[in-house]
């Protein structure tokens, strides 16, 4: 799960509000925050990169409750307690998005299994594969034949 | 008259293309050659007028007539020539024209290059080419017609959307669509074999290289949208977890699935039944993509269910296509047998999990781009699936997948030999292990954990891949050397390595500045020293604009001059970020110019992204691998020489086990 993390910061430029964060630990917080928080008047934009009144509007509070010394659950909670779940990047986990989050490793484990039932049921001894399968060619070929000229 | 052309070939088309689709499966179905033999002059005769509708479009375009309503609302008289030539996709209608345009044109390149095609087979697939021709065709006429007149005539248009008014949008929507229609004939040919019940080797070679150069273009479609992302939207961004971006996605990651699938039902006889499925789902996501894109589903839910024509047109051909298809293949697919035996340790085992977790890569995408809109639709609440949910679902995935790339394709088929296998890689992985971590310090001067951990990786993939043709290269000593598809598939591995150390470096090490400037401030990223000289009025076509001259100077030496512009189009006044980017193979220096502050003082946002054109270079060199795979030299050779080959191998039997 870490290593993704590597992948993870990958996706968006920031642009951080001109520089009213002194502290670059915090001007760093802000930059991950403002990425997971939708402009929700634009198309498919976070607040960090549009240039929307809104997004501008959002950042400054965002920073404001940064300098006011708030954590990032608190600054989460309070945007979606005003503004709902809409506004988070990253859904909440529940029971409407459990497939959603969970879904992609369900798939995973399920078709390793699958793999795992086809590889033990060809360990089960056949009698004289080869010749059967050179058999079942030979039918498949006249059948083939059969239906072309049908 | 030009309009009135255009919309009478699309609709001689129409019946073209219904032609083409009774006929030869008509034949197909009674055995009568006359019947069959008029799928390849139909297909022709349906490129031809889809040719001359799609001309004239574009001719009413370049002679700027503002009576055509599409002509009106995208394109204007002071518009640039090229980008009214580009208009003709630039919105709804004309998209499904070119869309359209490239289905024909895939059905003439069957016409011509599959000469080795038995006439049941190709009978019938010319008959579901022709199939989807007809439901597209139909979509245009019922609900999208380019050629509407409108009446009285406008004066000027209301311009192309200045966002598409680049470059980048002329070739990347034709690419894109080359892409995702060329997987209509993975498609036809699967439902083709499905039906006549040739479901075997002979068929995954007949599809492999339509299936390779479709993917190829896809790739290609994909780099330049999020190449045009990048500079065009100004904000160093490259992928925005963006549902179009997705739609785009999804049928690549089913592509790709199936690209691996079809090798092992060529070479070993082995999944048919699962990759005839995967045929049939990368069309269909195609099929999806298109819904997505073209109904206005995306931009609201509501505004779908009050306006749904368009969209419930698409819906039905959808389910049509998946239904009839996924209905045929229950029907036959289950007399199809699997291919030899394999064990645990085997390429065929491998290609299995690259199956799975490509499969559910593809579910993440596929969740977390309808997941929004279903529940919307269901009243469940509104959320947004955004780039957090895909680092943690889709990123942990990929991973696996791309360190399983490196063993692949050194396992041998049916049974590989585990113990001389790892004694090899042993060494190509501590070389991974010291260049992947020797790279990041070398290139940032510091690594963490994490980056150390991908660079690794990527390297490993690259690693290994070279040792896998070095392996080939000396076991065909004396030989009559290797086939392209050995290069290609080596390429294509690589460029995977080359994307990975690309997003790693980039993401992490990125710096971004934005900055308050006036002429003459100074801001420093690392040891790049960026002065913004002047800002200065400047008139385009149908624009003007501010741009700015920043001058970069590394150790006081100058390194380059970017000249970002801010621009307001006359018709559409929203104003537009044109970023200017220095790049070399290191890194990118980025500038954009945001907006004015006060009389001589500007807002930039000025970036360092290292590596960032390693993000473009890996999929374009899988773009190249997929180039030499599709153009091996048996896939050349004639249906005759396949059945000899296949015949010599046959008794050959297991010896070539190794060979891909």
């Amino acid at each position: 799960m870490k290593l993704s993390a590597v992948f993870l910061l990958l996706l968006l430029g920031i642009a951080q509000a001109v520089a009213e964060l002194s502290d670059p630990r915090d001007e760093r917080r802000f930059n991950e925050l403002a990425k997971t928080l939708r402009c929700m008047v634009c198309q498919n934009q976070s607040i960090a990169d549009s240039d929307a009144e809104l997004a501008r509007d959002f950042r400054e509070q965002v920073q404001k409750k940064i300098n006011e010394g708030q954590s990032d659950t608190e600054i989460i909670s309070y945007m979606v307690e005003r503004y709902g779940d809409y506004i988070l990047y990253r859904p909440p986990f529940n029971m409407v998005t459990a497939i959603l989050w969970l879904g992609p490793f369900i798939l995973v484990i399920v078709g390793f299994l699958m793999i795992l039932r086809i590889v033990r049921r060809q360990e089960q001894p056949q009698a004289d594969t080869e010749q059967q399968a050179r058999l079942r060619q030979l039918l498949e070929k006249s059948a083939d034949s059969g239906n072309e000229s049908g | 008259m030009v309009p009135e052309i255009g919309h009478f070939a699309l609709v001689i088309a129409l019946f073209v293309a219904l032609v083409q689709t009774i006929m030869p499966m008509l034949g197909a179905y009674r055995g009568i050659p006359e019947l069959m033999a008029m799928g390849k002059p139909a297909a022709r005769v349906q490129f031809l007028f889809i040719a001359v509708a799609f001309f004239m479009l574009t001719l009413a375009f370049i002679e700027n007539d503002f009576s055509v309503a599409y002509v009106a609302q995208n394109s204007n008289s002071a518009l640039p020539i090229e980008y009214r030539i580009s208009a003709v996709w630039g919105a709804h209608e004309g998209s499904l024209l070119l869309w359209v345009f490239m289905l024909a044109s895939w059905g003439l390149a069957i016409t011509i290059f599959s000469k080795s095609l038995p006439e049941h087979f190709l009978a019938r697939v010319m008959s579901v080419m022709g199939f989807t021709g007809v439901g597209f065709i139909l979509f245009i006429l019922m609900t999208s017609n380019p050629f509407d007149r409108l009446i009285p005539a406008a004066a000027d248009g209301r311009d192309l959307n200045p966002l598409l008014q680049d470059p980048g949008l002329i070739i990347h929507p034709p690419m894109l669509y080359m892409g995702y229609v060329g997987f209509s004939v993975a498609f036809s040919f699967a439902v083709a074999a499905l039906l006549g019940g040739h479901l075997d080797a002979t068929w995954a070679r007949w599809s492999r290289p339509w299936t390779t150069v479709a993917w190829l273009f896809l790739t290609i479609g994909i780099v330049l949208g999020s190449w045009w992302a990048y500079y065009e939207l100004g904000w160093g961004g490259w992928w925005f977890w963006d549902p179009v971006e997705n739609a785009s996605l999804m049928p690549w990651l089913a592509g790709t699935a199936l690209i691996h699938s079809l090798a092992a039902t060529e070479k070993r006889g082995a999944f048919k039944s699962w990759t005839v499925l995967l045929a049939i789902l990368a069309f269909s996501l195609s099929l999806l993509g298109t819904f997505l894109v073209r109904s206005g589903v995306l931009v609201s839910v509501h505004a779908f269910a009050s306006d749904p024509e368009r969209g419930v047109f698409i819906l039905g051909f959808l389910v049509v296509v998946i239904g009839v298809s996924l209905g045929l293949y229950a029907w036959r697919a289950p007399s199809v047998h699997g291919g030899g035996r394999f064990e645990w340790f085997s390429r065929e085992m491998l290609l299995l999990a690259n199956n799975v977790l490509l499969m559910a890569a593809l579910a993440a995408v596929l969740m977390g781009t309808m997941a929004p809109i279903v529940l919307d639709a269901l009243n469940l609440g509104k959320i947004s699936v955004g780039p957090p949910y895909f680092d943690v679902v889709f990123v942990p995935v990929m991973l696996p997948l791309v360190i399983l790339m490196g063993i692949g394709p050194l396992v041998s088929w049916q049974a590989g030999d585990a113990r001389p296998l790892f004694k090899k890689l042993r060494i190509v992985l501590a070389v991974s292990l010291v260049t992947g971590i020797a790279l990041p310090l070398i290139a940032m001067g510091k690594a963490t954990l994490m980056v150390a951990a991908s660079t690794t990786i990527a390297m490993w993939v690259i690693l290994s891949s070279a040792q896998y043709l070095r392996d080939r290269i000396k076991r065909n000593v004396g030989n009559k050397g290797l086939s392209a598809g050995v290069y290609g598939m080596v390429i294509a591995h690589a460029g995977v390595g080359v994307f990975v150390i690309g997003v790693t470096l980039s993401s992490v090490f990125s710096v971004e500045r934005d900055v308050h400037m006036r002429v003459g401030d100074t801001v420093q990223i690392n040891n790049f020293v960026f002065r913004l000289d002047e800002v200065k009025p400047v008139r385009g076509p149908n624009y003007h604009s501010d741009m700015a001259r920043v001058n970069i100077t590394r150790d006081g030496e100058q390194v380059a001059v970017l000249t970002p512009e801010k621009r307001t189009y006359f018709i559409q006044t929203m104003p537009m970020t044109e970023a200017s980017i220095d790049t070399t193979l290191l890194r990118d220096l980025y500038v954009a110019l945001a907006e004015q502050r006060d009389a001589d003082g500007w807002a930039l946002r000025v970036y360092h992204r290292p590596f960032q054109a390693w993000i473009w270079s890996g999929p374009l060199l899988m773009a190249l691998g997929g180039i030499l795979a599709a153009s091996d030299r048996r896939y050349r050779v004639s249906a005759r020489h396949i059945l000899q080959a296949r015949r010599k191998t046959a008794s050959a039997s297991v010896s070539d086990g190794a060979q891909a």
